[in-house]
């Protein structure tokens, strides 16, 4: 399966050194990592997309938290529904001028932007769950994708009302 | 105070009562200061020499392990040392030069970069990068070291940071906010064990290194009596329980007894006390301990379903666990158990061949316990003569017993023995060493020698690299490749030691090498001559070394062979 892990770490360096060092040593398989500053408190904000079976998951999560440098591990996938995931992405497709109307109202049913045009391409931006950016880039293979970017998934949980 | 001085004062502060290390340009200037400085410095022959010496000060005195090394080519000869100490939780503090700042990541010279090498081998290191920072991770890395599960830290110093100075004060304490070890167990769970010990018929306890680091050994004796229930242990574990006491069942595995194998196989609750569940210890881990419910009591979270299913977990300091255990936990019912345990043991001893015209190397390690009437701190190296150590030893005590489990570092135990003869003068300390092995650390006859430490080295000479030799001889069908240490320019490439040609010169003579440095040596190569040398040699002062030439056809038995499951024996003859 599919976890979406949040990490509280100390900003020091070699923070992430750890954390790579620990999935290649023990095999386990990253599909995504973002991180940031998050203040205050001088900590980081890690968000690790990782795959593998309970076993892996359960090892992956007491492993993290046994690194000296992390403060908080947290599965969101765990919290049941109870997180916002999002991922955004840049694409640059193909697109003559004459297929740019074609292009733009896929974008604006997607609520992408539009950040960039030349003459051969359009380059877009859009932002959403797995699901949805997935959804957008297989459309968007009908036109020729030239590159992508992502920056993997970040993820917070909901908090409950009342 | 500059960054040097504050070294020095952390190890005193911490109250450090030796240092191991070898010096070199990017450490020189706390060199400088410990000139000045009563902290007591053994100068080594190599950086693995100090680091081993510090890992079997902590194993035997149950104190950090502190050892210094110069950058580059000084740093990396700890790689050893901290790995060792890695994998069996031994907590050290190794402080390596590094070079100026601004030079860091120029490839100066005799730069390498040690936290990077050091991370996976580490429970954590630190490259100290401001002065002001200093105070606070010495006492960290003193703190992560002995707190929590024990292990080694690595702090990396530039040598500008030891020359520059701070106002900071070197801490009374630190507070990891990331950094919070369990201690005490989950109290209806410690409910849940005692029941399930209760409805119990056929117990046994299983101890690992974690008992000694959390000084339980008490508790757990208390434990066992209290349910009766018998207690095996993993090599690690040596020492927590008497091996003389009837519930004693000695070590389990690869190479444990017969009779510890049986208990695990047929128990129906298992109680494992700080252990990992080494594939040394489970052999095909779907068949290990097929009818029993596991209880696993550990600090490390990690460890807990690593390895093999658990029934109930409990993520804890051991002597906390136990001692709560201990306050509700009612008796098993167990007599018919402990009667099948009488058996077996009774069946299905150690054996050996007694009445060989060569020596046997079961019979020197007998010999050695006879004579220090168990009473001394054991070492041993790598390979045959470390099982021989762990089985034909009764060990009654709790860090008496120093070897390299996890890693199984080759030369690992005569440092380590100058390590545990420093923490402890009066003791009798003898490493118990294979003729290949003791050369990989030699060097250090000069530390023994000139610090005055009377370490004894047995070297169980079968004049080949036993172990490995083993393993040709009972899976490589004899193709003994690379493990005859006389071994020379003309012998064919496939030795199976049936053919004409075979070089009879041995090197070294080890009775030279003991007395090139100083010290002296003894040899023997017929029984009658094991007892009075070894006697010899525990009247000599200072370090001895007494070579006992075995036949190279000796194998450890029994031995569960890899990937089997553990009741699935080759037996040796008696
Ligand atoms: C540093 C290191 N290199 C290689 C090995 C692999 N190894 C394990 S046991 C062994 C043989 C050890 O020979 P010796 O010290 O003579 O002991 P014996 O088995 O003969 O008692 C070897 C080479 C090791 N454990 N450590």
């Amino acid at each position: 399966m599919r976890h979406i892990i949040n990490l509280e770490v100390e900003n020091h360096s070699g923070v992430l050194a750890r954390i790579a060092g620990l999935f290649s040593a023990r095999g386990f398989n990253i599909e995504s990592v973002s991180i940031g500053k998050a203040d205050p408190d001088e900590t980081a904000h890690i968000t690790l997309v990782v795959r593998g079976d309970d076993w892996v998951i359960e090892q992956v999560n007491k492993q993290l938290n046994k690194l000296i440098d992390i403060i908080r591990v947290t599965d969101v996938t765990k919290a049941k529904n109870n997180f916002v995931g999002r991922e955004l992405i840049l694409v640059k497709v193909n697109c003559s001028p004459s297929k740019r109307i074609d292009v733009s109202q896929i974008v604006n049913i997607f609520g992408a932007k539009v950040v960039d045009i030349s003459k051969s391409s359009m380059t877009l931006e859009v932002t959403g769950s797995e699901s949805k950016v997935n959804a957008f880039l297989e459309i968007m293979q009908s036109f020729g994708i030239k590159d992508i970017a992502r920056t993997g998934t970040i993820a917070m949980l909901r908090d409950f009302n009342g | 105070m500059t960054g040097a001085e504050m070294i020095v004062h952390s190890l005193k502060k911490e109250k450090v009562r030796a240092l191991f290390g070898f010096p070199g340009g990017a450490v020189i200037d706390i060199f400088d200061v410990l000139y000045k400085s009563d902290i007591p410095f053994y100068l080594t022959r190599h950086e693995q020499g100090a680091i081993h010496a510090a890992d079997g000060f902590a194993r035997a005195s149950g104190e950090v392990g502190v050892c210094i090394a110069t950058s580059g080519p000084g740093a990396t000869n700890l790689v050893t040392g901290l790995a060792t100490a890695h994998m069996d939780s031994i907590p050290v503090v190794a402080l390596t030069g590094q070079v100026h700042t601004h030079l860091i990541g120029n490839d100066a010279f005799q730069e390498a970069d040690m936290v990077g090498i050091s991370r996976p081998i580490t429970k954590h290191n630190y490259l100290v990068k401001n002065v002001d920072e200093l105070p606070e991770i010495l006492k960290s890395a003193f703190y992560i070291a002995k707190t929590g599960r024990p292990g080694p830290v690595l702090v990396d110093i530039p040598k500008d940071i030891q020359q520059i100075s701070t106002s900071m004060p070197y801490p009374d304490s630190v507070d990891i906010r990331s950094y919070k070890p369990t201690l005490k167990g989950h109290t209806p769970q410690i409910e849940k064990v005692a029941y399930a010990i209760e409805k119990s018929q056929r117990p046994v306890i299983f101890a690992g290194g974690g008992v000694i680091a959390s000084g339980a050994s008490q508790e757990l004796r208390e434990l066992a009596h209290k349910i009766q229930a018998p207690v095996t242990t993993s090599l690690m574990g040596l020492g927590t329980f008497d091996e003389t006491e009837p519930l004693a069942l000695k070590m389990l595995g690869m190479h444990g007894t017969e009779y510890a194998n049986y208990a695990i196989q047929e128990a129906d609750l298992l109680i494992a006390v700080g252990v990992r569940f080494d594939d040394r210890v489970t052999g095909k881990v779907s068949k290990f301990a097929p009818k029993a419910k596991i209880i696993h009591i550990d600090i490390d979270p990690t460890t807990i379903r690593k390895n093999v299913e658990v029934f109930l977990p409990i993520v804890g300091d051991v002597k906390h666990v136990l001692t709560e255990l201990n306050t509700i936990a009612k008796p098993a019912d167990s007599k018919k158990w402990i009667d099948q345990i009488r058996d077996w043991k009774q069946k299905h001893p150690l054996v050996y061949t007694k009445d060989s015209s060569s020596i046997m190397p079961q019979y020197v390690v007998e010999q050695i316990a006879d004579l220090t009437r168990e009473n001394a701190i054991i070492t041993t190296e790598v390979g045959q003569n470390q099982m021989w150590a762990a089985q034909f030893f009764n060990y009654v005590k709790p860090r008496t017993m120093l070897t390299s489990g996890g890693l199984g570092t080759m030369g690992y135990g005569f440092p380590a023995a100058i390590g545990a003869q420093v923490s402890h003068p009066e003791a009798t300390v003898i490493d118990i060493a294979g003729d290949g092995s003791i050369q990989m650390n030699i060097q250090e006859l000069a530390t023994a020698v000139l610090y005055r430490l009377p370490v004894k080295i047995v070297i169980l000479n079968n004049q080949s690299l036993g172990m490995v030799r083993q393993w040709q001889a009972i899976f490589y069908d004899r193709r003994f490749s690379g493990t005859c240490l006389r071994r020379d320019a003309a012998c064919p490439p496939d030795c199976d030691r049936s053919g004409d040609y075979c070089p009879k010169l041995y090197i070294p003579n080890f009775v030279k090498v003991a007395e090139a440095y100083g010290a002296a040596g003894f040899y023997g190569d017929k029984p009658e001559q094991v007892r009075p040398l070894l006697e010899k040699a525990l009247k000599t002062p200072g370090p001895v070394i007494v070579e006992f030439r075995i036949d190279e056809d000796e194998n450890v038995y029994p031995m569960v062979p890899a990937g089997a499951p553990i009741n699935e024996m080759i037996r040796g003859m008696a």
